[in-house]
């Protein structure tokens, strides 16, 4: 049995995730913002099967919570064996073109907060010497486009955040993952019309994060054809890249 | 994204599609037209709402709660039948009642009080329903049973729908032994050694459904293969199976007068005879081995049809039916029958009842389809029969009516705000 705490837990993508953990059994501790989303999730993985289902309700911007979430997590399932960091917004790009505030509030939700957590988390799980750290950074943080720079930018912070971090937790033995997911057919991205045959749904993606985690492998991406798609788009000269429209 | 398209591919229609992800969530504001949408697998459009809204509840697929001592499971309506057996057959329970297929959700077994192989021994789906609660535009939430809001209660079990968004609902799961069922299939030459097999079978076996050929004239008219079983007493745990699927929306339709003839028959002929212990899905989902099957019906689609004639006209009913397709050249693959028990419906709109219901499909090939569907429905209407709804994509409003004289009753239970393609053809 695996003691899990999962940040975001109400994401689709966690969701999914912490359903094939109840299934085997595991212990969770969920944390979101919407406490009755929490209790419909944790009420979900006791039916699947889950050992415990401990919750907390967090908004993680509030910085100085989250030490007391931590504590409470670790409290709860009696240690921690994979984290999987999860929350996030698909940031409105138009919007944060003109308002700096809108600017800082994305930033804040999808970096800085996940580094911050990271920074706590890393040296709670250094001291334990085992352990693994999973977030879910994105493919957008591979290239700023103009669509979606903002967004892409702060997983940017994050992916490289994780490159840093997991050179570093090597050696204490906690293995560090990033998850770059594609497109995902999620409420989050409920309003991009027209999805295609790159979409992916929740239940593929959660398939590839537990197989990621049980390998202990360093970076997925998911589905595993974006890593080919981001090395093309990675690798376009910037003088014919900015004509484009991506 | 296939959301917002029924399971025959026809009528196409154009619809807001807005995620129902939460059971706390509030419809969405506005004046449109609203309707649960939950994984597509009604054949025409009574899960489609042209010019309104879809409430996509694909997302709405939580577990509630499970009592491992009665079976009982509360769950929210977005839950997939597949989900619910991968869940409970490994705990030694199965579904009360289940179609054709697993990929149907709790909201929609509900919405169309499904039926099943085991319609004579266990009735309908709704019939195993203990209570659910209804969202409706007034922001209401009713919870309805047979002891409370029973009327809604009855309204909603068959309702296609139209009394407001079914957020979880509970039910009764029945105990198995283990995932396998002892099967037998006997041939038929005839109908009439169709319905002595059906009424022998009745009290020995659980579960039948026949395979007509719908291709078969002269000596071979009214042939077919009768599949009965019950649950086995075999404990093993299922091996994996392979799951094929269709790809490509073939430019034609693969199905035509020669192809139909060449698979019917060699159906018959190669289709093993005798009884067999087998997993439970080949037996009760044959067609779920094959993804996207409805897609070699081509870009234009298919038309199923499934009606009940009464017992006293079945025979005379089925028998003209078939012959009335067969002269047409066109049909199904799959043609199924099967005598429902005279058990009370569960729902005012509830389809089975007693007689002897027959199913197939017709690829779209325009107004000849549609000319030999009305020909069906002249000898059902005589016969005193119905026609199911949620199979249904063209029904004449004028035959509805007779098919379900009871429909006003429902005036007075459906939300303002709902409807459907299918709800507007037959009452506009």
């Amino acid at each position: 049995m695996k003691k899990i705490l999962i940040i975001g837990a109400t994401s689709a993508i966690a969701e999914a995730t912490a359903r094939r953990y109840a299934a085997r059994g595991d212990a969770l501790f969920l944390v979101a913002r919407d406490s009755g989303h929490l209790r419909d999730v944790a009420a979900d993985l006791a039916v699947r099967g889950a050992m415990r289902t401990g919750t907390a309700t967090l908004d993680v911007t509030d910085f100085s919570a989250h030490e007391a979430m931590l504590d409470a997590a670790e409290r709860e399932l009696g240690g921690l064996d994979v984290v999987l960091i999860a929350h996030g917004t698909l940031s409105d790009q138009a919007q944060c073109q003109t308002s700096v505030e809108a600017l800082r509030r994305e930033f804040d939700i999808n970096a800085v907060s996940t580094l911050a957590l990271l920074t706590t988390l890393a040296n709670r799980l250094e001291a334990r010497r085992s352990g693994t750290l999973a977030v879910i950074s994105s493919v957008a943080g591979d290239r700023g486009r103009q669509s979606n720079y903002v967004y892409g930018s702060a997983k940017a912070a994050v992916t490289t955040f994780l490159g840093g971090l997991r050179q570093r937790l090597a050696k204490a033995g906690v293995n560090v993952l990033t998850v770059k997911p594609g497109f995902v057919d999620t409420p989050m991205t409920a309003s991009i019309p027209n999805k295609g045959a790159l979409w992916a749904k929740p239940d593929a993606i959660a398939d590839g994060i537990v197989k990621a985690i049980d390998g202990g492998r360093n970076i997925v991406y998911l589905p595993w054809f974006w890593r080919w798609i981001m090395l093309v788009i990675r690798h376009i000269p910037e003088p014919l890249f900015k004509k484009l429209k991506l | 994204m296939t959301a917002g398209v029924s399971w025959g591919r026809y009528p196409q229609a154009q619809q807001q599609i807005v995620p129902f992800h939460w059971r706390d969530a509030a419809l969405p504001a506005g004046t449109d037209t609203l309707l649960a949408y939950g994984n597509g697998r009604s054949y025409g459009d009574v899960c489609l709402n042209d010019g309104g809204t879809l409430l996509h509840t694909a997302g709405l697929d939580r577990f509630i709660a499970f009592d491992p001592d009665s079976g009982v499971l509360r769950c929210e309506a977005g839950v997939l039948f597949s989900d619910i057996l991968a869940f409970a057959v490994p705990r030694g329970w199965f579904l009360p009642v289940t179609p054709g297929t697993q990929y149907i959700t709790l909201g929609g077994a509900i919405a169309n009080d499904v039926h099943g192989k085991n319609h004579h021994g266990a009735g309908t789906f709704g019939e195993h329903v203990h209570c659910f609660e209804l969202l409706r535009s007034d922001g209401s939430r009713t919870l309805c049973s047979r002891a409370v809001n029973a009327e809604l209660f009855a309204a909603t079990v068959g309702g296609l729908g139209l009394t407001g968004v079914i957020t979880w609902a509970e039910f009764a799961l029945k105990r198995i032994a283990g995932p396998w069922v002892a099967a037998q299939t006997v041939a038929f030459a005839g109908l009439s050694e169709f319905f002595a097999l059906s009424a022998e079978s009745e009290r020995s076996h659980e579960y039948s459904v026949a395979w007509i050929d719908c291709a078969g004239s002269g000596p071979t008219f009214g042939r077919g293969l009768f599949f009965r079983a019950n649950h086995a007493t075999e404990t093993r745990r299922l091996p994996r199976r392979m799951r094929l699927a269709v790809p490509l929306t073939p430019p034609f339709p693969l199905i035509n007068k020669a192809t139909l003839h060449a698979f019917n028959a060699l159906y018959f002929r190669t289709t093993r005879r005798g009884e067999a212990v087998v997993p439970y899905p080949p037996y009760f989902y044959p067609l779920d081995a094959v993804a996207d099957w409805n897609r070699i019906y081509g870009p234009h689609g298919f038309l199923q049809y499934q009606c009940v004639v009464p017992p006293a006209a079945a025979a005379d009913a089925i028998a003209e039916l078939l012959r009335t397709i067969a002269a047409s050249g066109s049909g199904s693959f799959l043609s199924v029958l099967k005598v429902f028990s005279d058990r009370p419906p569960a729902g005012i709109l509830s389809f089975p009842r007693a007689g002897t219901t027959l199913a197939l499909d017709f690829p779209n090939r325009g107004a000849a389809t549609f000319e030999l569907l009305e020909r069906l429905d002249d000898i059902v209407v005589a016969a005193g029969g119905a026609v199911y709804p949620a199979k249904d994509a063209r029904l004449r409003a004028e035959r509805f009516r007779r098919y379900f004289p009871r429909w006003q009753e429902m005036l007075t239970h459906v939300d303002p705000r709902f409807s459907s393609g299918f709800w507007r053809r037959v009452t506009g």
